[in-house]
């Protein structure tokens, strides 16, 4: 076992990111209920929407492709459209490489891309330094059992849950962003202007109706692409390689 | 022609893996060009903003609980919070709010 040879640091970096993954996973457990009522109405039973829920480990795309079971569509409607909801996840995986530590081996490149999600990105690349595969581990393995559980709960149990507490537990994955993008803010204005920017130019980009027509997937792509190019031709960043390390 | 819902979940699934995993085995060096560089320094900054505003308006079944969830979690966050206690407290200013709302409104 070379392979996974584990350090006291590793098995430090596991159990940070089991605690780091707790609220997460309850953020998951609200979102993946509403998820599971969804993949219901597609006429899915719970072992099929834990399923997915296990396999895809993705919000937007997940209901998205229940909406195309729900609607009969051709298989290959089904790979574009998945492809579509989680691009996204193609920028945080470029993004995340630029963090691994060199001679990393494949086995847990391939591991690590396996929950790539909004909130498990954020609080690894939140972290300083050389990405620790067994951070994400940790909160892998806290995480994903409450997103597949939850949604299995919410194809069978449907609408017990106060509305109320599914309001609240909502905001907890939104509570987690600004836990990653304020403190930097606080130490470099330009974040801190860029966040001002992209909150501007989403709430345009959700209301005008120019825009109406584009899912909010597609939407949360062309605004990451347009703003951080702009970024990077207005601030460029002097030497990344010692900020990464 | 009906379809097998397992070859759909299947689909959404290779679909899915292979979107997050090529990019992160396929990139194996440190990125010399300037501009790449600063373009995926900032990606996380920009994607998680673009996905927290306004969407978070629309997470709560008032509006405006959701903003003052924004306006704790900032502040929260700006003041040192770490991640569990700024998700909570967004959670909490949801549940305060949405309370007092009926007999503010």
């Amino acid at each position: 076992m070379k392979w996974f040879k584990l350090h006291a640091s590793d098995k430090k970096a596991f159990f940070d990111g089991m605690h780091d993954g707790v609220p997460i996973g309850l953020g998951y457990l609200a979102v993946s209920f509403s998820l599971g009522i969804t993949a219901r109405n597609a006429g899915m039973n719970a072992f099929q929407s834990f399923l997915a829920s296990l396999l895809c480990n993705a919000s937007a795309g997940e209901y998205a492709g229940f909406t195309l079971i729900a609607a009969q569509a051709t298989y290959i409607e089904m790979a574009v459209m998945t492809l579509i909801a989680n691009a996204r996840y193609l920028l945080m995986s470029c993004a995340m490489s630029q963090r691994m530590a060199p001679g990393t081996g494949i086995h847990h490149r391939l591991l690590m891309s396996f929950d790539i999600t909004d909130e498990l990105f954020a609080i690894a690349i939140a972290r300083p330094g050389y990405l620790n595969p067994y951070y994400t581990y940790g909160a892998v393995a806290t995480a994903a059992p409450c997103w597949a559980l939850g949604t299995a709960l919410g194809t069978v149990a449907g609408q017990l849950l106060p509305a109320s507490l599914v309001s609240a537990l909502g905001v907890a994955l939104y509570g987690m962003f600004l836990a990653v993008i304020v403190p930097p803010a606080r130490k470099d204005k330009v974040i801190a202007g860029l966040i001002a920017v992209c909150f501007i130019a989403a709430y345009a980009a959700a209301y005008l109706p120019a825009f109406a027509g584009i899912s909010s997937g597609t939407r949360t792509i062309i605004l990451t692409v347009v703003i951080s190019a702009a970024a990077a031709l207005i601030f460029p960043r002097k030497q990344l390689e010692d900020e990464a390390k | 022609m009906s379809h097998n819902t397992y070859i759909y979940i299947l689909i959404m699934a290779a679909v899915s893996f292979a979107i997050r995993a090529l990019p992160l085995t396929l990139i194996q060096r440190q990125i010399k060009n300037r501009f790449l560089q600063s373009f995926l320094y900032y990606v996380p900054y920009v994607t998680l903003s673009v996905m927290t505003f306004p969407a978070i308006l629309e997470a709560t079944q008032s509006p405006i609980a959701g903003a003052v969830a924004l306006a704790v979690g900032i502040c929260a966050a700006w003041l040192g919070a770490g991640l569990f206690k700024v998700a909570v407290g967004c959670c909490a200013a949801v549940l305060v709010v949405e309370w007092l709302l009926p007999f503010v409104m």
